[in-house]
């Protein structure tokens, strides 16, 4: 029997894709019923969807939209919004070393919260390169797309609430964030982005609390390891 | 109106892919210093913490802190379960169960 191997990278990385996938209809097609109303057609959301492809500035442009707002102010706050992608591609750029610039390019279309976590986690558990990754990002990618679409013809065809739907992505994020667990340390900077988090949250409106929160626990994280990692050096050598 | 949105969607599809491609462009294609991989080793627990922390305990708009809901309650014995049997799979269909019944309660 003769099996081309990219079908099976095909295969892994789509199969790896279901909690997303799963994840990103009903948010799909919550976006397409709200655009929808706010006068969009199927056609012109499923553009947005190709184009943009980040959930909440999608949700966020289609309100403000639907508020008579102007072209740039849509703009530069979808710039905030996903601005903290940037972090996430500055983590995977570790594992896509010596890719060329045509796939980076292609790979970097793909990087979502979601996508992010669930690549890291394989990447570092091993036997996962670009080519299943990649094809993890879009299969994800279509859901997101046709989800959208099908909920801008004006159907919420799933009820909402259904088979506790709504918390696959949290319990995948949960899921996640104990496989990156690694020790204490990794442990310190989880609990302190997560309270970071919630009082940035709680005192700034919009979502640079992420980025505020993971940058100062993972600076202090290298800070601490430096710190254990000299004492601990100093110790053996006296 | 037509040109308008394509304008729209266009710009916001720049501004979403630069912050994606910028790191991976320049940061895949050289040696790294050590303290830079070690910062980034701890950007996804990191991040992933300050996705979810917020998400189960504030709700509304502005945002306030709402500590009684389903989505906190539910997030303990999710990550319990995610601990000892470190299934991706299972973490997400028990997550989805206890969602389910304890929003029968809640509501």
């Amino acid at each position: 029997m003769w099996n081309p191997p990219y079908s099976s990278y095909l295969k892994e990385g789509m199969a790896a894709a279901w909690p997303i996938c799963l994840g990103y209809v009903p948010i799909g097609l919550a976006f397409g019923v709200l655009a929808h109303n706010a006068g969009l057609a199927p056609w012109e959301i499923g553009l947005m969807s190709l184009f943009v492809y980040a959930g909440s500035s999608q949700f966020i442009a289609v309100s403000m939209l639907s508020n008579g707002a102007a072209l740039i102010p849509i703009i530069l706050t979808t710039f905030t919004v996903n601005l903290r992608h940037l972090l996430m591609s500055s983590s995977l750029a570790i594992y896509l070393q010596r890719l060329g610039v045509g796939r980076l390019s292609l790979f970097a279309y793909g990087v979502t919260d979601e996508s992010f976590a669930l690549n890291m986690t394989r990447f570092r558990d091993g036997g996962w390169d670009w080519r299943q990754a990649l094809t993890l990002n879009h299969t994800a990618n279509l859901a997101w797309i046709v989800s959208t679409i099908i909920g801008g013809y004006g159907g919420q065809f799933i009820p909402a609430g259904a088979f506790g739907i709504d918390y696959a992505l949290p319990a995948m994020f949960i899921c996640l964030l104990v496989f990156q667990i690694r020790g204490g340390l990794y442990v310190l900077v989880a609990v302190l982005s997560g309270l970071l988090a919630i009082a940035f949250s709680l005192l700034f409106p919009g979502n640079a609390y992420i980025v505020m929160a993971s940058v100062t626990a993972a600076t202090l994280g290298v800070f601490l390891l430096n710190l254990y990692g000299k004492k601990r050096e100093s110790m053996e050598e006296s | 109106m037509k040109t308008d949105y394509l304008l729209l969607v266009l710009g916001m599809g720049i501004v979403t892919y630069l912050p994606r491609w910028v790191p991976l462009i320049f940061l895949s294609r050289r040696r790294l210093p050590e303290w830079l991989r070690q910062w980034l080793d701890f950007i996804p627990a990191a991040v992933l913490s300050a996705l979810i922390l917020p998400a189960l305990v504030t709700t509304g708009e502005p945002r306030h802190l709402t500590v009684f809901q389903p989505s906190l309650l539910v997030s303990v014995p999710t990550l319990i379960f995610a601990w000892k049997t470190r299934s991706l799979a299972g973490t997400v269909i028990i997550g989805m169960a206890l969602f389910w019944v304890a929003g029968m309660f809640f509501s």
